[in-house]
């Protein structure tokens, strides 16, 4: 490996890994080209936020490029049409998720023509920025580090703060994958081009490039594309997570972005190669995201990286790698360290796809059984976010979800490091996802048992206030009655007055009161006594939400955790993206 | 599913514990030297005991024998407690105390990874207190001993209480020099007549002085292999020495050297064997800090005020005692979180 010169400080984040790279296998072959699939399956969800709304129905005809669903509500993204042929079904399919849930995809069968439909390329150095920005809404744009957020989001100008410097993600970090090693070996100058979009795009005035140092390739490429710019290369140490967006700021700038704030908040931006690569093309040739590159690695004859359509079913992939070893069990998507088991080979190809790794019992061992916890603290010697992952691992196994909320157990990035120290083989991440699915189920609960208190005191304050206009009639006919006689023009402005007063009153004294039961019942979980039903009532909650999905607490028996491990997944699928939006906004990408 | 990690790197906890068996091998080698070959006795022993009382309590609490008699911990225990012993104690004595140890402070509470007191520790508190005569009789190292026993003879006097005829147990036996310095300072004397005594070498007591030293190679091992940190024994070693100095500067007539505090009685087999159990302390950087002082400071407190020639097993108890505290107050600052 060459050495690389590094003049620019470098910040250090606490621990990090260095798992074995296992790069080499699958950049020895330049980036190949994939022989048109027999058919595509499009998952409409492959970003995080909201399911795309379908534009085409089954026996459409569409071309290459052409726009199948679009973005709806804040935070979703488009799908287009990968090459040009038939819609020939719309319906539920697995996708690669690890919840193993099927989802609408839409399918299309090509025609092998792969005609394009007229593309708009856009002169985006002298166009408008919210133009150009609110254009990216139809460019079915996403992080393509993994984190699948929308891109137009994260340039949207929302008035907050001024971007200054734009972070281009470059690091890599997992073992494996190679996908933007190969990208900046080949086509460090489309790059180039793209971060010049984004850089313009955010009015950032300052552009650094984080690379780890074992790819060299990639950064001399890099170094040679940048050199008439000022955009800086940085060469990052190789230490797993440094590829990790707010480990990547802090190494290259020493910003700690506060955890309770978004990058674009401190005047940053993270982007990763690949994205801006989407980017340029999407504006400078007016294609919009179709295809992605993707790893093919691990237990395939020929691992390879391929530039490979959204939707290609893997088993196209696989081929293409020189076809599996016959003691290949499954596929991994992602890395080693954060990727998950494919529930099935039949799955397509998505936009989070930056590597497959075929695995197999050689290639990836079955972890020993777990030991217990001897606190010899390994894991926070390795933890890049500073957390204590033998005192988190403590509460979520002993459901003492405060403590764990305390010991700011949503800071935890799920990165694997502390796993992959332990010398109990406990699978810390998965108690991690655990505690924070049942985190997130109780407080969904309370905000629905807090909404369901509100309405309900609305209700008894609008019968309050409705018996009260019932006498309150009642009282002014029997006053009419008797007042028959008097003059009709006086009367009738002091009645209505009156009635309007009482009513008021009537009213306010009926919010006074919903108000004081309010307060009253805010109050009550101050209680002991109440404190004590509500820990019991969420422990039944959570029991009966465990019973629903056939598991019990978390315990070391393999069997068990593989259980929690489906519940979780299934939890994560079901509950709305938007609770991890804030999370992904910046992670990876 | 999402079963990530894949891979991992860590030794198992046998590794590691084995390690620290390894880290043991010159202090006893050393011990050997200077007091006899009884001591294997004792460690064969203690061992036997600790894995016999082990798989009994892991059977009777249902739980799989092999891999937690496989981790090694238990013989870590019973290595440490009968190192701390006096080695030529009757038989019965490690017996009762690994017992306590296993049964008691680890297996009751849980077994490895739950018990909140270091076994070996508990094991020598509960046999210090109830057989404080015992306890305190050290043999003479064999270059002071009147008569040198044997390992045969040993034997007998481990098994039978029997002594060789004409030897008599005050021949074989002698105060350990931490016991010395403090009876003779409470007879008045001063310090500089009392290390006279043929007692005492250079560093600390003389033949105990090679253990000691012997064991702290061992402790530099296992912080080379990673397997303790610097943050305990600097930190014990170094409270130690600066309490003992300050108390030294200002009365050298009457307070030890802090080179003596540090070569004496259980000092580094504590900085680098006792202290660093990690299921009984605490797991923060500072939190080490703060447990390695305070055991430090009550040693020195119980050493020199204390009715016990030694302090650590006292010092580490309490301690333990206070791990939740320390823990809980030295909790580093998260990333991205301010102080």
């Amino acid at each position: 490996m060459n050495a690389l010169v590094n003049f620019t400080k470098i910040f250090k984040f606490n621990g990090g890994v260095h798992p074995p790279e296992n790069k080499a296998q699958s950049t020895q072959l330049p980036i190949g080209q994939l022989p048109l699939p027999e058919k595509l399956v499009l998952p409409l969800r492959q970003h995080v936020g909201n399911m795309p709304k379908i534009k085409v129905s089954v026996g459409n005809k569409v071309l290459k490029g052409q726009l199948l669903a679009e973005a709806e509500g804040a935070v979703s993204a488009a799908i287009h049409a990968p090459t040009s042929g038939t819609v020939t079904a719309i319906e539920d399919a697995i996708i690669p998720h690890p919840s193993g849930l099927p989802d609408r995809c839409i399918t299309i069968t090509p025609d092998g023509k792969d005609a394009w439909m007229k593309r708009q390329p856009q002169d985006w150095r002298n166009a408008d920025r919210k133009t150009l920005v609110a254009s990216l809404r139809l460019s079915g744009i996403v992080g393509l580090g993994g984190a699948t957020f929308p891109t137009h989001i994260k340039l949207r100008a929302d008035g907050k703060s001024d971007v200054h410097t734009l972070i281009i993600n470059a690091a890599e970090c997992e073992p494996y994958i190679t996908c933007d090693d190969m990208l900046m070996r080949e086509r460090a100058d489309e790059i180039v081009k793209g971060i010049e979009i984004a850089q313009y795009l955010l009015g950032a005035k300052k552009v650094l490039i984080g690379i780890e140092d074992n790819k060299p390739e990639a950064a001399a490429a890099m170094q040679a594309a940048t050199a008439n710019t000022a955009m800086q290369v940085i060469i990052v140490p190789t230490l797993y997570p440094s590829g990790d967006a707010r480990r990547l700021v802090h190494l290259v700038l020493g910003t700690e972005i506060p955890h309770d704030k978004r990058s674009t908040e401190v005047g940053l931006q993270v982007f990763n190669v690949a994205t801006v690569v989407a980017l340029r093309r999407y504006f400078e040739l007016g294609e919009p995201s179709l295809n992605r590159i993707v790893s093919m690695t691990g237990n395939v004859n020929q691992p390879q990286n391929f530039e490979v359509l959204f939707g290609t079913p893997l088993p196209h992939l696989v081929k293409a790698a020189g076809g599996a070893k016959p003691d290949t069990t499954h596929y991994i998507m992602g890395g080693p360290m954060m990727g998950f088991d494919l529930p099935d080979e039949m799955v397509p190809i998505t936009k989070a796809a930056n590597c497959i790794i075929a695995a197999s019992p050689t290639l990836f061992e079955p972890p020993p059984p777990a030991m217990p916890c001897i606190r010899c603290a390994r894991c926070a010697d390795a933890c890049p976010v500073n957390l204590q992952p033998q005192e988190l691992y403590w509460f979520a196994k002993s459901d003492n979800f405060e403590k764990a909320n305390d010991y700011k157990l949503f800071d935890c990035i799920e990165c694997g490091a502390c796993s992959y120290v332990c010398p109990s083989n406990i699978p810390l991440v998965q108690y991690y996802r655990y505690a924070k699915s049942e985190i997130i189920a109780i407080d969904k609960a309370h905000e629905a048992a807090d909404l369901a208190r509100e309405r309900n005191d609305f209700r008894l304050a609008r019968i309050e206030r409705e018996k009260l206009e019932r006498a309150q009639k009642h009282a002014e006919r029997a006053q009419a009655a008797k007042t028959e006689a008097t003059p009709e023009t006086n009367s009738h402005t002091d009645a209505g007055d009156a009635q309007k007063s009482a009513k008021q009153a009537a009213i306010t004294a009926a919010i006074e009161r919903a108000k004081a039961a309010k307060a009253a019942a805010g109050i009550a979980p101050k209680n002991i006594a109440d404190a004590g039903e509500n820990v019991k009532k969420e422990i039944a909650e959570i029991d009966a939400r465990r019973q629903a999905v056939g598991i019990e607490k978390p315990a070391i028996d393999k069997d068990k955790q593989a259980k929690i491990a489906a519940a979780i997944e299934r939890a994560k699928a079901a509950k709305a993206a938007a609770a991890a939006a804030k999370q992904n906004t910046e992670k990876k990408d | 599913m999402n079963r990530s990690p894949y891979i991992s790197d860590a030794p198992s906890v046998g590794t590691m514990m084995l390690k620290v068996l390894l880290a043991l091998v010159p202090g006893i080698i050393a011990y050997v030297w200077v007091f006899g070959g009884g001591i294997l006795v004792t460690l064969t022993l203690a061992t036997t005991t600790a894995l016999l009382a082990e798989a009994i309590m892991l059977k009777l609490r249902k739980r799989p024998i092999q891999p937690f008699l496989s981790d090694f911990s238990a013989v870590i225990t019973a290595w440490l407690l009968a190192l701390a012993i006096p080695p030529l104690a009757p038989w019965w004595l490690i017996v009762v105390g690994t017992l306590f140890a296993i049964v008691v402070a680890k297996q009751l509470y849980g077994g490895l990874g739950y018990n909140p007191f270091n076994p070996a520790m508990i094991g020598y508190a509960v046999l210090l207190i109830s057989f404080p005569a015992i306890m305190t009789k050290w043999p003479a190292a064999l270059e002071l001993a009147q008569t040198k026993l044997g390992f045969v003879d040993q034997l007998q006097f481990i098994f039978g209480g029997l002594l060789p005829q004409d030897v008599k147990l005050d021949a074989v036996t002698s105060a350990t020099p931490l016991d010395y310095l403090k009876t003779q300072l409470t007879l008045h004397h001063d310090l500089a007549s009392i290390k006279q005594a043929p007692l005492f070498g250079t560093l600390g007591g003389k033949g105990g002085e090679y253990v000691t030293i012997a064991y702290l190679l061992g402790g530099l091992y296992l912080w080379q292999q990673k397997i303790i940190s610097w943050h305990l024994p600097t930190a014990f070693l170094a409270s130690l020495a600066l309490v003992s100095g300050v108390f030294w500067l200002v009365n050298p007539a009457h307070f030890a050297s802090p080179l003596f505090h540090l070569f004496s009685g259980a000092s580094m087999l504590c900085a680098f064997f006792i202290i660093t159990d990690p299921v009984s302390g605490p797991t923060t950087p500072k939190g080490k800090l703060w447990f390695a002082t305070g055991v430090a400071l009550i040693t020195y407190l119980v050493r020199v005020y204390g009715g016990y020639p030694d302090g650590v097993a006292f010092a580490v108890i309490f301690m333990n005692i206070c791990v939740p505290l320390i823990d809980a107050g030295t909790q580093p600052r998260v990333f991205g979180h301010k102080k």
